[in-house]
C-alpha cells in the first residue's frame, strides 16, 4: 500500500513536471513542421515566464499574466520569423540569439523594475493559477485504489495542466484533420508545391510560428504563475531544450511527443525523489545519471538505434521563390 | 538573385558587420533609455571599466583569451558547414583533462606539464566532440541537436565527477583539489616583473600568448593546408567535395575534433591559469559567446581576435557597470551579446540588399564621371 501511494505521488509529480514540456514540445512541433527550426523555445519560455509573473503581479490576475506571456512569446516568434522567414537568416543562430537575449533581458528588466536581484515579487494566491478539485474528488477519496488515483493523480492540478493535456489531441486534430494543418505540414516538406498551389509559403510559416508562440507562452506562464509563485532568473534551466529533445524523440508528432514529455517528466520527478536515496543492492543512485538520461536517450534515437527520426524535409531552409 | 554586383571585400567584412554591430548597440542604448538611465554615461563607464586603469586592461585581455578560443572553435567547425553549439560542453570536459593531468602527473616539471596539459585538454575536448561528429558524419544525426544534448550530458557528468570523485575528502564544496603551485601558468604581471616592468596584477596569464599563437595556427591551417582546403570545400559544397575525391564524413569528424580541442584550450586559461582547480560550470557561457565572436569576426582569426576583444571589453566593463549604476546589472552585457548574435548572425542579410543598391548606384555614377 505504501508503495502504491509512492507511485501515485511520483506520477502526480510527473504530470506537473511534464506540463511545461508538453506545451513547449507542441510549440516546437508547429514551428518545425512548417520548416522553421525553433531552438528559441528556451528563451521564449523564459520571456513568457517573466511577462506572466510581472504582469500578474501588477494586474492581480493570472489570466492577464497568461495573456501577457502569450503576447510576449508571439512577439518573440515574430522576431524569429522576421529573421528566418523574411530575411532568410540562419535559423539556428536566430534561435540561439533569442535564448541569450532573453536570458539577459529578463534579468535586466527584472532588476530595473523590481530591484530584487532579477526576481519578480512573490505572487499572492489571487494572482496565481490555483489547483482545481474535480467534481466528486472529495467523495471518492476513500475508495481504495481508484480513490487515490482520481483524487491525488487526476484532480487537484491547475488549469494549465489540463490545458496542456487537452492541447495534445487538439494539436493532432489541427495538424492532421484540418486544411490549415495539411498546408502547414506541406510547407515544411515541399514548399515549392505549396507555392505552386497558390498559397503563400511565407504567410503559412508565419502562422505556424505564431501558433508556436501561443503554446510556448503558456508553458512559460505555467512556470512562474502556476508551478512557482514568481519569476526567478534563468528559471527555465534547460526545460526548453528538454522540450526540444522530447519533440525530436517524439519524431515531430503530437502523441509520441506527449509520451516523450511524460517520460522525461517522470525522470525529472524521479531524480528529485531519488536524491540521496540508497536503494538496496544498487547503492546510492547517481541522480546526475537520471538527469542526463533524456539527453542520452535523444542522442541514441537520433543515431538511429531506436527507430528512425526523420525531420521535415524542408526544415532549416528558407524558401526562395524563382531561382 | 538578379543582383550581379559583388560587394568588394572591405564592405563585406568591414562595413556590413559594423552596421549590424551599430544596430545592436543602438537597440541596447534604447533599452538603457527605457530603463531611465543615460546611454552615454553607460558607454563611458563601460570604456573606463575596460581600459581606464592598468588592472582593467589585464582583466579585459583575460576574458578576451577565453573568447578567442571559443570563437576559433566555432569558426573551424563553421568552415566545414557545421554548427558546433557544443563548445561549452567540450571546454568543460577539456577542463577535466587538464585537471586530471595536473593532479595525477604533478611530478612533471612545468615546461613538460605545459605540453601535457595542452594535450590533455585537446584530447578530452576532441573526444567529446567526436561522438556528435561521428553521428553526423556516418549516421546523419543533426549536429546542432546532438551538441546541445552533449552540453547537458557533460554538465551532468561533471557534476557527478566533482561531487563524487574529484572532491577532496572532508570538503563540502564540489570542486577539485588545487593543482600544485609549480604547474600553474605564470601571470603576465609576474613575467613582466621578471623583466623589471611594473604591471598591475590581473588574471591575465601565459595562455593569452597561446591564444594569439592558436589564432595564427588556425589561419594557416584553414587557408594554407590540405586539410583546411578539404574542410572549406566540404563546407562550401559537400556534393562537389565528394566528386573531387574528398570524403565529407572524414573532414566533418576532423573539423569537429579540432573545434572541440580549440574550445577546450579555454580550460588552460581558467584551470591552469586562474582558478587553479576545477570548478562547477567554470565555462560560464563562454562557449555560447564564441558563436557571437566568430560570427562578428566573419570566421577569420583576425576578425575573431577583434570581436573577442570587444566582448572582453564588454565583460570587464559590464562588471564595472553594475557597481556604478545599480539599476543596470551586468546582464546588460548578456543582452548586448544576444543582440549582436541576432543582428550580425541571424539578420546579416537585412542590410545587404540596401548596401548593394547604394554601392551599385555609387559605382555607376563614378564610372559615368570617369567616362565623361
Amino acid at each position: 500500500m505504501e508503495n502504491f501511494e509512492l507511485v501515485i505521488l511520483l506520477l502526480d509529480a510527473t504530470l506537473r513536471t511534464s506540463t511545461p514540456l508538453i506545451l513547449a514540445a507542441l510549440a516546437g512541433m508547429f514551428s518545425e513542421r512548417s520548416g522553421t527550426i525553433n531552438l528559441a523555445l528556451e528563451g521564449m519560455m523564459l520571456g513568457g515566464a517573466f511577462a506572466a509573473a510581472a504582469v500578474a503581479y501588477y494586474a492581480g490576475s493570472p489570466w492577464v499574466g497568461l495573456l501577457a506571456a502569450i503576447a510576449a512569446t508571439i512577439a518573440l516568434s515574430l522576431l524569429h520569423g522576421f529573421a528566418c522567414i523574411t530575411h532568410k537568416g540562419n535559423q539556428v543562430v536566430s534561435g540561439m540569439a533569442i535564448n541569450i537575449l532573453m536570458s539577459g533581458f529578463t534579468a535586466l528588466v527584472g532588476i530595473a523594475l523590481f530591484a530584487q536581484g532579477g526576481k519578480t515579487p512573490a505572487l499572492d494566491k489571487a494572482s496565481r493559477f490555483q489547483p482545481i478539485t474535480l467534481p466528486g474528488a472529495e467523495a471518492v477519496r476513500d475508495v481504495p485504489i481508484l480513490g487515490p488515483i482520481y483524487f491525488e493523480l487526476l484532480s487537484g492540478h491547475n488549469i494549465l495542466v489540463y490545458i496542456a493535456f487537452f492541447a495534445v489531441p487538439a494539436a493532432w486534430w489541427v495538424m492532421y484533420r484540418t486544411r490549415f494543418g495539411l498546408r502547414l505540414r506541406a510547407v515544411g516538406e515541399n514548399p515549392g508545391a505549396v507555392d505552386t498551389a497558390g498559397i503563400s509559403v511565407v504567410l503559412m510559416r508565419y502562422r505556424a510560428v505564431v501558433c508556436s508562440g501561443v503554446l510556448v507562452g503558456m508553458s512559460g506562464a505555467y512556470l512562474s504563475t502556476a508551478q512557482g509563485a514568481s519569476f526567478l532568473q534563468d528559471m527555465t534551466a534547460g526545460k526548453g531544450y528538454i522540450a526540444l529533445a522530447a519533440m525530436v524523440f517524439g519524431k515531430w508528432r503530437p502523441f509520441p511527443a506527449l509520451f516523450a514529455c511524460l517520460l522525461f517528466g517522470f525522470l525529472d520527478a524521479a531524480a528529485t525523489r531519488l536524491q540521496g536515496v540508497i536503494l538496496p543492492g544498487i547503492g546510492e543512485v547517481p541522480v546526475q545519471l537520471v538527469q542526463a538520461l533524456p539527453y542520452v536517450l535523444t542522442v541514441i534515437l537520433l543515431a538511429g538505434f531506436i527507430g528512425r527520426a526523420t525531420p521535415p524535409k524542408a526544415l532549416g531552409r528558407a524558401y526562395v521563390k524563382e531561382r | 538573385m538578379s543582383n550581379v554586383v559583388q560587394l568588394p571585400r572591405w564592405i563585406d567584412v568591414g562595413v556590413l558587420p559594423l552596421l549590424n554591430l551599430l544596430l545592436a548597440l543602438v537597440v541596447s542604448a534604447l533599452l538603457v533609455l527605457a530603463i531611465g538611465e543615460n546611454p552615454v554615461e553607460v558607454v563611458e563607464i563601460l570604456l573606463y571599466g575596460a581600459f581606464g586603469y592598468d588592472e582593467a586592461w589585464g582583466y579585459t585581455l583575460y576574458y578576451t583569451t577565453n573568447f578567442v578560443f571559443t570563437g576559433l572553435s566555432f569558426a573551424v567547425a563553421f568552415h566545414c558547414g557545421l554548427f558546433n553549439i557544443g563548445a561549452e560542453g567540450q571546454a568543460y570536459v577539456g577542463g577535466l583533462g587538464v585537471t586530471l593531468a595536473a593532479l595525477y602527473l604533478d611530478f612533471l616539471p612545468f615546461p613538460l606539464m605545459l605540453v601535457v596539459g595542452m594535450m590533455a585538454a585537446a584530447i578530452f575536448g576532441a573526444a567529446w566532440a567526436y561522438i556528435p561528429a561521428y553521428l553526423q558524419a556516418r549516421r546523419g544525426s543533426h549536429i546542432v541537436i546532438t551538441t546541445i544534448m552533449f552540453n547537458f550530458i557533460a554538465s551532468s557528468l561533471m557534476v557527478y565527477l566533482l561531487v563524487n570523485v574529484l572532491r577532496p575528502q572532508g570538503s563540502m564544496t564540489p570542486e577539485s583539489e588545487q593543482i600544485a603551485e609549480h604547474l600553474r601558468l605564470p601571470f603576465i604581471h609576474d613575467m613582466a616583473a621578471a623583466f623589471g616592468i611594473d604591471m598591475a596584477s590581473s588574471p591575465l596569464n601565459l595562455s593569452f600568448v597561446y591564444a594569439i599563437a592558436a589564432s595564427i595556427l588556425v589561419w594557416m591551417f584553414i587557408w594554407h593546408t590540405r586539410w583546411g582546403y578539404a574542410i572549406r570545400t566540404v563546407g562550401a559544397n559537400a556534393v562537389a567535395a565528394t566528386y573531387g575525391g574528398i570524403d565529407p564524413g572524414r573532414y566533418i569528424i576532423i573539423a569537429m575534433m579540432i573545434s572541440g580541442a580549440l574550445a577546450s584550450f579555454m580550460a588552460l586559461n581558467e584551470v591552469m591559469g586562474v582558478q587553479h582547480r576545477l570548478l562547477i560550470d567554470f565555462t560560464a557561457g563562454y562557449g555560447f559567446v564564441g558563436i557571437a565572436v566568430a560570427l562578428m569576426g566573419r570566421n577569420h582569426p583576425f576578425g575573431i581576435f577583434l570581436a573577442a576583444l570587444l566582448f572582453g571589453m564588454l565583460y570587464q566593463g559590464g562588471a564595472e557597470l553594475s557597481f556604478e549604476i545599480p539599476t543596470i546589472s551586468n546582464d546588460m552585457v548578456v543582452v548586448i551579446q544576444g543582440l549582436v548574435i541576432l543582428f550580425t548572425g541571424a539578420m546579416e542579410h537585412m542590410f545587404r540588399p540596401r548596401v548593394t543598391k547604394i554601392y551599385t548606384a555609387w559605382r555607376l555614377r563614378r564610372d559615368r564621371m570617369e567616362a565623361a
